[in-house]
C-alpha cells in the first residue's frame, strides 16, 4: 500500500490509526488490506462522493467537482492520471447505428476494442457487445451461439449478429429504473450515472436485448491498459455494484470520433452517424437498404439497426 | 415481552444466533461485493428477490383477518386481527430487508427518498412497490398501535378516527401484491412474466400461502401465550385458503395449456421450470415437487373431514406454505431469467452467503412477530394496563 498522498505528513499514522478504528467497529476490513481505507479516497472525496447529487440536477460547478474527484480517485486506485470530461451533446445530433450482418465474419475485433476503449472490468469480464453465430436461414436467438471458439471465422453455413445496447428512443431499461440513474441524453444515448445507481439490476430485467451489465465485483484494469481519455457518462472508471452498459463511445462521438468497435471492424460492417443529418451515410442505408431491427415487436424504438447487402 | 418461561427465551436465542450467523455473511457480503452470490448477468435476480415476493403475499393476506373483523364484525376473528396485522408487520419488514440485501449499493438508498433524492415515480414500478410497502408498514403499525393504546389507558378508541386508515389498509394491502406482481409483469422483455395473469395469481398465491402461515402461528400463539383463539377463526382461514388453493391451481394450470398447446418461443422458460432445456433442468424437479405439495394440500383442504381435523389441517398448511412458497419464489423469479433475452441457458443456484443472509431475515421475521405478538397479547389480556390512579 502506498502513503495517502491526500493527508500530509501523518498520513501513515493517521491511515494506520484509521483503519485501526475502521476493523474495531468491523467495517471496511477488506478495504483496509487491500487498498486505501475509504474504497481509495480521502475520507473528504468519500464524503463528497456520497452526498453527491443526481448527475442530471448537478451545478456546473459541482459537475466540475465531481469529475476533479473522479480524476483523483483514479490515481489512487490504478496509479494512472486519467482525465475526465464533461462533454456536452452537440446540437441536432441524434445518433444512429447500422450493421452489415452479410459483412461481418465474427472475428469480435469489435468486442475487445470496446473492452480496451471503455475501461471495461479485465476479472469480470464484461463486454458490451456480445456477437451471436447463427446458423444460415435461422433468425432465433434461442438457437444462437454465444461462446463459438472455432479454429477460423467465419463458419461455413454460419453468419454473425452482434448485439449491444440500442439506445433504444423508448427504453425500458430508463421506465425501470427506481432512482432516475438512467436515462436518454438528447443525443440519443442511454447513459448511467454510475454514482447515482443503487444495483437494484431491474434495468436489467427490463433490457430486451442482455444489453445491461452488473458490477458483481470490483472492476480490475491494469494500469498501463488503462484509457486516459473519459466521459462522465461513458467509460470512466466504475465502482463496484452499479450497472453499467454501451454508450456509443460517448467521450469519442461526440467529439465527432467514430466509436471505438466502428473504427475497430475490419470489414466495414459497421455505419454509425447522425440519425439528423440527411447527408450522412447511415441515412443513406435506411434509405435504401433493406433493415429490420431485433425485437422490433416490442416497440421500444432501437436506434441500431441490421441490413445485408 | 420480556418476561417469559425457558422456551421463550430459547427460542429468541435461536433466532439471534441465527441473525448473527447471518449478519456476518452479509458484511462478506458487503466487502466482496455481490459476485459471493450465485447471481449473474444472465440471471440478475435470485433467492433474495424470490423471498421478496413470496412475503409480500404473506403480509397481503393480513387483510384476510382484517376484513372479516372491522368490517363483518366478526368478534372472533377481532380477538386475533392484532396477531395478523403483526405478522403483516414482520412480513413487510422481511419483504423490504430483502430487496435492501440484493442491493448492490445499500449505501445509496437514500437516492430513493422524494426530495434529498430522486425517487422515479409514477413511472417505474419499483418506485410504486418502495411506496406502496412502506405505507403498508406504517398503517400496520399505525392502526394496531392505536387501539392497543387505548386499549392499555382503558379507553373506547374512536371508531370514526381509525375506520377510515382500516378500510384504506383493506385496500392497500391488495395494492402491495398487485404492484409486486407487476413489477414482473410489466416486462415484455421477460415473456414468462409478461402475462395479465401474473396479478391475480398473485393474489390467489397469497390468500393460500398467508392463511397457512396464520392458522399455523394461531395455534402456537395459543399454546404458548395461553391465548384463546376461537376454533371457528381457524376453520374460516381454512375454508378461504381451501378456495384459494383452488384458483392458483387454476391459475397454473391455464398458463401451462397457454403456453404449451402451441409452443412458441414465449414458452422457452416455462419448458426449461418444468421439463428442462437443453439439457438445464435444476429447477425441475422443485416444481414439480411443489406441485405434488399444493396438489396434496388442496385434496386434504377439500375433504370436509380432513379439513376440520387439526392433525390433517396442518399438513395441509405445511404443504401449501412450502409449495408455494417454491412455486411463486424461485420457481417464478429465475425462469424470467432462462434463457435471456438473447437465447442463452446460464442457471442459477444460491450461494450458502444467500441461503445464510435469507435464514437471518427470516429469523428476524420471526423475532420481529414473536415480540409483537407477546406485547399484543399481553396487552389484550389487560395483564399490560396503565395502573389507575
Amino acid at each position: 500500500m502506498t502513503a495517502n498522498s491526500g493527508s500530509g505528513n501523518g498520513g501513515d499514522k493517521f491511515d494506520q490509526a484509521r483503519r485501526n478504528f475502521l476493523r474495531g467497529i468491523g467495517l471496511g476490513t477488506a478495504a483496509a488490506v487491500a487498498r486505501p481505507a475509504w474504497g481509495g479516497q480521502t475520507f473528504g472525496d468519500a464524503f463528497a462522493e456520497f452526498f453527491q447529487k443526481n448527475y442530471q440536477r448537478m451545478s456546473a460547478e459541482e459537475i466540475e467537482a465531481a469529475l476533479e474527484r473522479i480524476e483523483r480517485k483514479a490515481k489512487r486506485r490504478y496509479e494512472v492520471d486519467i482525465n475526465c470530461e464533461n462533454t456536452p451533446p452537440q446540437e441536432g445530433v441524434v445518433f444512429g447505428y447500422a450493421i452489415n450482418i452479410s459483412r461481418c465474419k465474427g472475428y469480435r475485433d469489435c468486442v475487445h476494442a470496446c473492452v480496451d476503449e471503455n475501461n471495461l472490468g479485465r476479472d469480470s469480464q464484461v463486454q458490451y457487445i456480445r456477437v451471436l453465430q447463427m446458423d444460415n436461414g435461422d433468425s432465433n436467438l434461442e438457437h444462437s451461439e454465444h461462446y463459438y471458439d472455432p479454429e477460423t471465422v467465419p463458419v461455413e453455413g454460419k453468419y454473425y449478429l452482434p448485439v449491444q445496447c440500442m439506445q433504444c428512443d423508448d427504453p425500458p431499461c430508463v421506465k425501470a429504473c427506481p432512482v432516475d440513474a438512467t436515462w436518454m441524453e438528447p443525443d440519443g444515448i442511454v447513459v448511467v450515472d454510475y454514482d447515482w445507481c443503487i444495483g437494484c439490476r431491474y434495468c436489467m430485467t427490463a433490457c430486451p436485448y442482455w444489453a445491461r451489465h452488473f458490477n458483481w465485483t470490483e472492476p480490475e484494469i491494469p494500469a498501463d491498459e488503462m484509457n486516459p481519455d473519459t466521459h462522465y457518462l461513458g467509460n470512466r472508471p466504475r465502482p463496484r455494484g452499479v450497472v453499467e452498459k454501451c454508450h456509443f463511445c460517448i467521450q469519442r462521438t461526440r467529439k465527432g470520433r467514430q466509436p471505438a468497435c466502428q473504427e475497430a471492424c475490419p470489414t466495414g460492417a459497421r455505419i454509425f452517424g447522425n440519425l439528423l443529418d440527411p447527408d450522412s451515410e447511415i441515412r443513406y442505408v435506411l434509405a435504401n437498404k433493406q433493415v429490420f431491427r431485433l425485437k422490433e415487436d416490442l416497440g421500444t424504438e432501437p436506434k441500431f439497426w441490421y441490413f445485408s447487402d | 415481552m420480556l418476561r417469559g418461561p425457558r422456551e421463550y427465551w430459547a427460542w429468541l436465542a435461536a433466532l439471534t444466533f441465527v441473525i448473527i450467523v447471518g449478519a456476518a455473511s452479509y458484511i462478506e457480503q458487503l466487502e466482496n461485493g455481490l459476485v459471493v452470490t450465485g447471481m449473474s448477468d444472465q440471471v440478475s435476480w435470485g433467492f433474495y428477490i424470490a423471498n421478496f415476493a413470496f412475503l409480500v403475499g404473506i403480509a397481503a393476506a393480513a387483510v384476510l383477518l382484517v376484513i372479516p373483523a372491522y368490517i363483518f364484525h366478526r368478534d372472533d376473528i377481532k380477538d386475533v386481527v392484532l396477531v395478523g396485522e403483526g405478522m403483516a408487520v414482520a412480513a413487510v419488514t422481511m419483504a423490504i430487508l430483502f430487496v435492501i440485501v440484493d442491493l448492490g449499493r445499500p449505501d445509496r438508498l437514500w437516492h430513493m427518498i422524494p426530495v434529498i433524492g430522486s425517487l422515479n415515480f409514477p413511472v417505474s414500478l419499483l418506485a410504486w412497490d418502495v411506496i406502496v410497502l412502506s405505507g403498508y408498514l406504517l398503517l400496520n403499525l399505525a392502526i394496531p398501535f392505536y387501539l392497543l393504546y387505548n386499549r392499555y389507558r382503558g379507553k373506547e378508541p374512536n371508531f370514526r378516527l381509525y375506520f377510515p386508515f382500516v378500510v384504506i389498509a383493506m385496500f392497500w394491502a391488495i395494492s402491495i401484491h398487485t404492484v409486486t406482481a407487476f413489477l414482473f409483469s410489466a416486462n415484455p422483455a421477460r415473456p414468462f412474466w409478461h402475462t395479465a395473469l401474473l396479478g391475480p395469481r398473485f393474489i390467489a398465491s397469497a390468500f393460500a400461502s398467508g392463511p397457512a402461515l396464520i392458522i399455523i402461528t394461531l395455534q402456537l400463539v395459543q399454546r404458548f401465550a395461553a391465548y384463546k383463539v376461537s376454533r371457528s377463526v381457524i376453520e374460516t382461514l381454512a375454508l378461504i385458503m381451501t378456495v384459494a388453493m383452488q384458483i392458483n391451481l387454476f391459475f397454473v394450470g391455464a398458463e401451462l395449456f397457454t403456453d404449451f398447446y402451441n409452443e412458441g418461443a414465449h414458452a422457452a422458460s416455462i419448458h426449461y421450470l418444468f421439463l428442462g432445456l437443453d439439457g438445464y433442468d435444476s429447477l425441475q424437479p422443485w416444481i414439480w415437487f411443489a406441485l405434488a405439495l399444493n396438489a396434496i394440500a388442496v385434496v386434504i383442504l377439500m375433504i370436509h373431514p380432513l379439513r376440520r381435523k387439526t392433525l390433517t389441517l396442518n399438513i395441509a398448511c405445511v404443504l401449501a406454505f412450502v409449495g408455494i412458497w417454491i412455486e411463486k419464489g424461485m420457481g417464478l423469479v429465475i425462469p424470467g431469467f432462462v434463457p435471456t433475452p438473447l437465447g442463452e441457458i446460464f442457471e442459477y443456484a444460491p450461494t450458502s452467503v444467500e441461503l445464510s443472509v435469507s435464514a437471518a431475515i427470516w429469523a428476524l421475521g420471526a423475532l420481529i412477530f414473536t415480540l409483537l405478538a407477546k406485547a399484543v397479547i399481553a396487552i389484550e389480556q389487560g395483564r399490560l394496563a396503565e395502573r389507575a390512579t
